[in-house]
């Protein structure tokens, strides 16, 4: 059982503004002249894992947690400043020699379909950021009262949103799930989840180790249909290594009779939860007075191609079925932050080349907003990785002008001074941090999340 | 390409964490029994002849030699206690083998690359460690997870390679296409 929901990010504050000083190490100082050279000024939009990576790559030879990076000399972190209101892209270029943004998706895709706002209706975004003490999901206070649940989408934030509705709560209690939502979901009659997918089996995005952590939940039976699976073996021969050791344990629990602890378990299971395939949404059907979500109509789809680009066409069947609570979890989405920085709406990323902002020198890029949102830590990692390396290069190269001194976090403080705005420094962060994980003390989890923005920056300042 | 390691098994299979542990205890009982009835020099090598009582160094006390192979290619020996695993050793020497989520079996930052010689002394993967292993980009068949790699007297002259950073991100290799 994973104990952190939200350990990567300090989440309350999107946009933020981490300034890192990278002075230029030995090896890049020797192309510059006898005269003492500036150091190069780089600021972070971000501080999440892409973030934090990045930068601490940029200050590298050292290995570093991420809250040891931020207590580097060289780095500054400036909480709680928003791109857009309290300091421009324009304002920050001018500040800084590079700037790299790696400040994520906080939107989400939508359905697209007649009924998406109906009440009981959430993005996975929304309904993960509940249950993770995120301020601005705080009050989404979510009906958990029906029977059956269903999931649009069969990726491991699906299955997350899944784990959460169906875990038992001796074991999330230990978690830093949210109290609030630890009792709505103690509370909860919640009897079956179905989780849905418009492909087949071959093309569930998930990963093993969540689908093993679902097939081996406590009080719950995983129910797949043997049907889904016919045809499948032959084409395990020839698949890369994850997808057919994940898809050889879902043909496991589709076709093999279950044995010793497993079977004592689903048979004495209360709760279930179900992946179905080949299923569209095309409407969302509301109650009687049309105030909430009753049940969902799907259009019944198969598959043409196959493997990774197989492609979901419609039959002309439909099929229907009712619930109380849907949640959306089809994918996160980047935004544009600023008309001054190139996006692409198609893609949902900032157009880039190894993370060098295309026709826009100075400007990076990390993590889901240069990749798209997939993949584990290591991806990210890696990517920043990337990014940090395409920076010291252009640095070492002079693709990136160094030679003029530029103000950085001064010109940053400076700034936001001028217009009233306090920003929160990693000690104020650790403030918080503290109080989190004291109160969490007091009842047995990892923290208990603040999950007002004020009461956090009263504290941080105090 | 796929590993030759057989795939998962319907049992499960104790953690590596686990198995240190009954070797760790192994360990104990096997320096409890020289040390009945005798002296032990801690640093006496292991010189076991027929007519002299054998004289062992206590396993922990047992100093390795590991090679890891960074990024960029540079090698780095360090010296290890029998009982480290790989990722607290390399962070120990300062070597740039990430640790996301600390040992915990969540993530693959740690992935490294066994020397040929090397792989196979060490006890094969349990199923959350291959799990994890699918994660890893560029695997290879001597991959293993550098949290997971405990040592112990026969992995002297070990050598863990960290397989480099490339653009190719997607944990299957491939790229996704819309549907």
């Amino acid at each position: 059982m994973s104990a952190y929901c939200s350990r990567w990010t300090l989440r309350f504050l999107n946009r933020l503004c981490v300034s890192g000083l990278a002075k230029t190490n030995n090896k890049h100082v020797q192309h510059f002249s006898s005269q003492t050279s500036p150091s190069v000024q780089v600021c972070i939009v971000g501080s999440g894992p892409a973030g934090f990576y990045t930068a601490q790559h940029l200050l590298k030879n050292v290995i570093n947690t991420f809250t040891q990076t931020a207590h580097l000399e060289r780095c500054e972190f400036f909480g709680n400043v928003t791109i857009g209101s309290d300091i421009t892209m324009e304002e920050l270029k001018m500040a800084y020699h590079a700037v790299i943004l790696c400040y994520g998706a906080e939107g989400s895709r939508s359905l697209g379909v007649p009924g998406e706002k109906l009440s009981g209706v959430y993005s996975a975004k929304d309904f993960v950021g509940w249950y993770n003490g995120l301020p601005a999901n705080k009050d989404l206070n979510p009906d958990l009262s029906s029977d059956a649940v269903v999931i649009l989408g069969q990726g491991n934030v699906a299955l997350d949103v899944a784990r959460i509705l169906l875990s038992p709560v001796e074991l999330l209690k230990k978690t830093d799930i949210t109290q609030a939502s630890l009792d709505s979901v103690a509370a909860s009659k919640i009897k079956r989840v179905v989780i849905v997918g418009r492909r087949g089996p071959l093309q569930v995005a998930c990963t093993i180790k969540e689908l093993r952590e679902m097939v081996n939940l406590p009080g719950t039976k995983p129910v797949l249909d043997r049907r889904d699976f016919e045809g499948i073996k032959d084409a395990l021969k020839d698949i890369a290594r994850p997808r057919k050791r994940l898809t050889e344990l879902l043909m496991k629990v589709a076709m093999e009779e279950p044995s010793g602890r497993d079977a004592e378990r689903w048979a004495a299971a209360s709760q279930e939860w179900s992946l179905r395939f080949l299923r569209s949404p095309i409407k969302i059907l509301p109650t009687a007075d049309g105030k909430k979500v009753a049940g969902i109509r799907f259009a019944v789809t198969t598959l043409e191609g196959s493997g990774e680009n197989a492609k979901a066409v419609l039959t002309g069947q439909e099929e229907e079925v009712s619930c109380g609570l849907i949640v959306s979890s089809i994918g996160y989405k980047s935004l544009p932050i600023d008309d001054g920085v190139p996006f692409d709406e198609t893609q949902g990323v900032i157009p880039n080349d190894m993370g060098r902002v295309c026709q826009t020198p100075g400007l990076y890029c990390s993590g889901w907003v240069k990749r798209g949102p997939t993949g584990v830590i290591a991806t990210t990692m890696n990517d920043s990785f990337e990014t940090a390396r395409c920076v010291l290069e252009d640095i070492d190269s002079r693709v990136l002008d160094c030679s003029m001194a530029k103000p950085g976090h001064h010109a940053l403080r400076g700034l936001l001074e001028k217009r009233g705005v306090t920003p929160v420094s990693f000690s104020g962060w650790e403030k918080i941090d503290a109080l989190e994980v004291t109160r969490g003390d007091e009842i047995g989890k990892p923290r208990e999340k603040l999950l007002d923005v004020q009461e956090m920056l009263q504290l941080a300042r105090a | 390409s796929n590993r030759r390691r057989p795939a998962l098994t319907a049992e499960p299979i104790p953690s590596s964490l686990d198995r240190a542990a009954v070797s760790c205890n192994a360990l104990f009982r096997t320096a409890g029994t020289r040390l009945v009835g005798g002296k032990t020099r801690r640093d006496a090598p292991n010189t076991a002849t027929p007519h002299k009582r054998a004289i062992r160094t206590p396993q922990s006390q047992i100093i390795i030699n590991v090679v890891f192979v960074d990024r960029s290619g540079q090698r780095i020996p360090v010296k290890a206690k029998v009982g480290d695993n790989a990722l607290h050793l390399a962070h120990k020497h300062g070597i740039d083998l990430e640790g996301a989520c600390e040992a915990s079996l969540a993530c693959s930052t740690c992935h490294v690359y066994v020397s040929d010689a090397f792989y196979d002394k060490l006890p094969e993967p349990d199923e959350r460690e291959e799990d994890m292993l699918d994660m890893a980009p560029l695997l290879q068949e001597n991959s293993r997870l550098g949290c997971q790699v405990i040592l112990t007297p026969e992995l002297d002259g070990i050598e863990l390679t960290l397989p480099k950073i490339t653009r190719n991100f997607y944990v299957d290799g491939h790229k996704p296409a819309s549907h």
